[in-house]
């Protein structure tokens, strides 16, 4: 397991998964929410998610939340290991952006082109 | 009312296009099977269809528990036929993708190349065995009924590998070539 931790990128679809789920959520709400946090950007397909989510179940990253019988929908948290991924991921991504700011400078609004 | 459309297709991506096509001229499907396709007259443009080869036929266990979550999802299973899924969506409730991502879409492909050469290969080896029935037959002198099945099967083989499996190949080997670059 521990391997798993020090591996390379996350794919956007894993990071913002993990991200939806420091709330309790389940897949439509986990979509609705990608699409807000990216503000529309990120439109995940429905068959993508449903294969990540198991993966990152199996992996540990995520749990299922035990719920009241009536709700059929099945509800993921983040569990401790997937926040220690997404620490990770958080680092390794400030330092991309860091190098790109420094090289490639920031605001390439209007520049870069 | 029903209309009855009788079709053959051999790429998912044209049917897709096909149904889709359809609904947006107020003919939504609502049921497949070979070469049949029935729709029911629907506003037009009402929903969104998308396709989908399932790793298990529709009625096992694992293919229930994600057409489930396709429901969650908003997305309803019109029609199935043995692997092969037809979802669709309303298209108020916006786009409906089931891949979104170079990874999935592969895996995607990749099942249905193995479904083509599951079949392809199917079709070589039952031509094998009527090509050698064949020569048995006209040895005894009857007629040869199994040399010209073997022909049916060898040209099976002889469309599938040009029309079906070189392009579905030619679209993995260019997705993979994009995903050593990005996602």
């Amino acid at each position: 397991m521990a391997e798993s931790l020090e591996r390379g990128a996350l794919t956007e679809a894993v990071y913002y998964i993990l991200l939806s789920l420091y709330k309790p959520m389940h897949g439509y709400g986990i979509m609705q929410n990608i699409k807000e946090l990216s503000n529309g950007r990120v439109a995940l397909g429905a068959g993508t998610m449903y294969g990540a989510i198991n993966t990152l179940l199996e992996k540990g990253w995520i749990n299922p939340v035990a719920m009241e019988e009536k709700s059929r929908k099945k509800e993921y948290q983040i569990t401790k290991m997937g926040k220690e991924v997404i620490k990770l991921e958080v680092l390794r991504l400030k330092e991309l952006i860091k190098n790109g700011n420094d090289i490639a400078g920031g605001d390439c609004n209007e520049s870069c082109d | 009312m029903n209309h009855v459309i009788r079709k053959v297709f051999f790429d998912f991506e044209k049917e897709e296009k096909f149904i889709n096509e359809m609904s947006a001229n107020g003919l939504a499907l609502k049921q497949y099977s070979f070469g049949k396709y029935v729709f029911e007259d629907a506003p037009k443009g009402e929903y969104i269809y998308r396709l989908e080869l399932l790793e298990h036929p529709a009625n096992h266990e694992d293919s229930q528990d994600y057409i489930q979550y396709m429901e969650e999802m908003g997305a309803e299973l019109v029609t199935s036929y043995f692997r092969w899924a037809y979802f669709r969506k309303k298209a108020v409730d916006g786009e409906f993708t089931i891949y979104s991502d170079n990874d999935s879409k592969i895996r995607h492909y990749k099942r249905i190349m193995s479904l083509f050469i599951i079949v392809a290969g199917l079709n070589f080896i039952i031509g094998l065995f009527n090509v050698f029935n064949g020569s048995l037959m006209a040895a005894k002198g009857y007629p040869p009924v199994n040399t010209y099945l073997a022909i049916v099967s060898f040209s099976i083989v002889a469309l599938f590998v040009p029309f079906l499996i070189l392009p579905l190949r030619k679209n993995i080997n260019n997705l993979e070539k994009e995903k050593g670059i990005r996602e």
